[in-house]
């Protein structure tokens, strides 16, 4: 069984002023993570989709939902984790709870705040999880990355051809996810940042899938202008 | 739901643009498979159409011949990953006398609007049709050019007097195929014979009684009823032989080839033999729905039809669009299929 595992965890929060968490922003007339949840909605290789946001936001969001989907029956708004993997991770134990974990269950875990993911990568990323165990979307980088160890100097430069923008859905089998998962340490588990990495530092091999350059993650104000402007029209 | 729409904004230049398909309401949404390429989509994209008519319609997204499978129906009355052909002429108000795809108000994909290139395609229940099962489906691609020449036969079947014992239909390309390959099987007693430039391309018309070079028709030759499956100047030239030259009085010549510019017809001549000349252009439901049952009655068509499937290009990245037109460009004869994995 597939599942789409839509991460809409940023709360947003800064020095004590809570603003409104990005995935509700809107764009169009609708909210940012309604548009990522139809994308996944569409998609009837899933089982269920499984949205996890703070508990705060949990009625908020399926309020929302709620209003714009037609069919809430395969959508399920629950709690998410402290950090991006335990927020993975309550998605696999809803999975394991409600439908039992086997080797075959696919989790394909997207942000919430990239809506414009088409159904040709997520369609990859079933196939990829189902042929590799684990893959991820990324593109081929633009810029040049230059890592710095001391943020004064420059350490290295790394040869761009070899490099790649992580986006997301990243995917894989849930069931080794959670065990990969819990083989880490404390330190290397506060090393991660994305589920990826979970495989990396285990030797683990991570497929890629091709993204697309417009599968953009609105974080600032300015993606929201962008994410704008690509949605032109409704000819 | 954000769509991504791959649109041509400029002639050669394709670029992705989002529009927001309502879920709510009662459009079933398509993602295609396999789309074919027109000559009508390379007009725009050689930039061959007018620059005032580029500049109208541009940016859009191109290919009105294609088919798909069912992703979403809010109805339930098509399943999920049933696959259907998707009807470009969209009407918007209904004619008792009137056909669908010659009112004026009518809208069609990839001329007045949005044609498939995108990722997902919200389409009225009404615009599509199921393909029968065993269907190839780089076949069932090109259903909308050939469901113009059933269109046009079935016409034709109203329009001309019965006396049908020969018909000519002039032009070796692939409407001219498919024409003369439907006249062949709903007309079986009828005499067929092409009439071409292209002695290598007409070798295919292997069902056609007879083929012949335009230049080196018989004298003495005669058809009651004729084709024309052209397009452009040449067209011209065309329905002028076959008016000065070598149909029957009172035979009706069918127009199919479209020309960007009007095409100068000998009229005393029509006149004098009392010709019937009627155009056809497009098709509707109805065509669609009457094909699919033609292609599953006649499984050898669809074989036939097999013969104009040229390169089939997998289609996973916008620098592939490019790389499917300008192959399709360079092709010999033959639709250009592609497979849509973007």
């Amino acid at each position: 069984m597939n599942f789409g595992v839509v991460l809409a965890g940023g709360i947003g929060s800064r020095m004590g002023n809570v603003d409104k968490p990005k995935q509700f922003l809107s764009i169009g007339d609708k909210p940012i993570i309604v548009h990522t949840v139809e994308k996944f909605v569409l998609c009837g290789e899933f089982e269920k989709i499984i949205v996890l946001t703070p508990e705060q936001w949990i009625g908020h969001t399926k309020d929302l939902l709620k209003k714009h989907l037609t069919d809430m029956d395969r959508v399920a708004v629950i709690q998410g984790g402290a950090v991006r993997n335990e927020t993975i991770m309550n998605a696999i134990k809803y999975i394991e709870d409600e439908y039992g974990l086997d080797d075959d269950t696919i989790i394909v875990t997207h942000d919430a705040v990239r809506p414009f993911v088409t159904y040709r990568i997520i369609e990859d990323n079933i196939k990829a999880a189902e042929e590799y165990g684990a893959c991820d979307t990324v593109i081929p980088a633009t810029d040049t990355i230059v890592e710095s160890l001391d943020n004064e100097l420059i350490s290295n430069i790394p040869d761009r051809s070899k490099l790649y923008q992580g986006q997301t859905p990243q995917s894989f089998k849930a069931k080794e996810l959670k065990e990969t998962y819990e083989s880490l340490t404390d330190e290397e588990k506060e090393i991660l940042t994305d589920a990826a990495k979970i495989y990396v530092i285990k030797g683990k091999k991570v497929h890629l899938v091709d993204g697309e350059t417009f599968n953009i993650k609105v974080t600032y104000p300015y993606d929201l202008t962008v994410a704008e402007t690509l949605l032109k029209g409704v000819n | 739901m954000l769509n991504a729409v791959y649109r041509l904004v400029e002639p050669r230049k394709f670029e992705t643009e989002f529009t927001d398909i309502d879920l709510t309401d009662d459009k079933v949404i398509i993602r295609p498979t396999h789309l074919s390429i027109c000559n009508a989509d390379q007009r725009y994209y050689q930039g061959k159409r007018a620059p005032e008519v580029l500049k109208k319609k541009l940016p859009m997204a191109l290919i009105h011949e294609g088919i798909g499978y069912v992703v979403h129906d809010p109805e339930g009355e098509f399943k999920e990953g049933e696959y259907v052909v998707m009807i470009p002429n969209t009407p918007v108000e209904k004619d008792d006398i009137i056909a669908e795809n010659y009112l004026r108000s009518s809208k069609f994909r990839a001329s007045g609007f949005d044609g498939f290139m995108q990722d997902n395609v919200a389409m009225g229940r009404d615009r599509i049709v199921r393909l029968p099962k065993n269907i190839k489906k780089e076949v069932a691609a090109f259903t909308e050019i050939a469901s113009v020449s059933y269109h046009a036969i079935s016409r034709f079947q109203r329009f001309s007097h019965e006396r049908r014992n020969h018909i000519g239909v002039w032009g070796d390309g692939n409407l001219g195929f498919i024409t003369a390959l439907f006249i062949k099987y709903r007309m079986p007693d009828t005499k067929l014979s092409i009439f071409g430039i292209d002695n290598d391309k007409m070798s295919n018309f292997t069902f056609a009684d007879a083929t012949y070079h335009v230049d080196e028709i018989p004298e003495d030759l005669r058809v009651d009823h004729a084709f024309e499956c052209i397009g452009n100047a040449a067209s011209g030239v065309a329905i002028n032989q076959i008016i000065d030259n070598y149909i029957n009085p009172e035979g009706t010549i069918s127009i199919l080839g479209v020309s960007e510019n009007p095409v100068p017809i000998d009229t005393r001549m029509v006149l004098e033999k009392g010709l019937r000349i009627f155009g056809s252009s497009r098709s509707g439901r109805k065509d669609f729905e009457e094909i699919l049952d033609f292609y599953d009655k006649n499984p050898e068509v669809v074989n036939y039809l097999d013969y104009l499937v040229g390169e089939v290009i997998d289609v996973r990245d916008i620098r592939d669009f490019t790389k499917a037109f300008e192959a399709d460009i360079h092709k010999a004869g033959g639709k250009t299929i592609m497979v849509w994995n973007k």
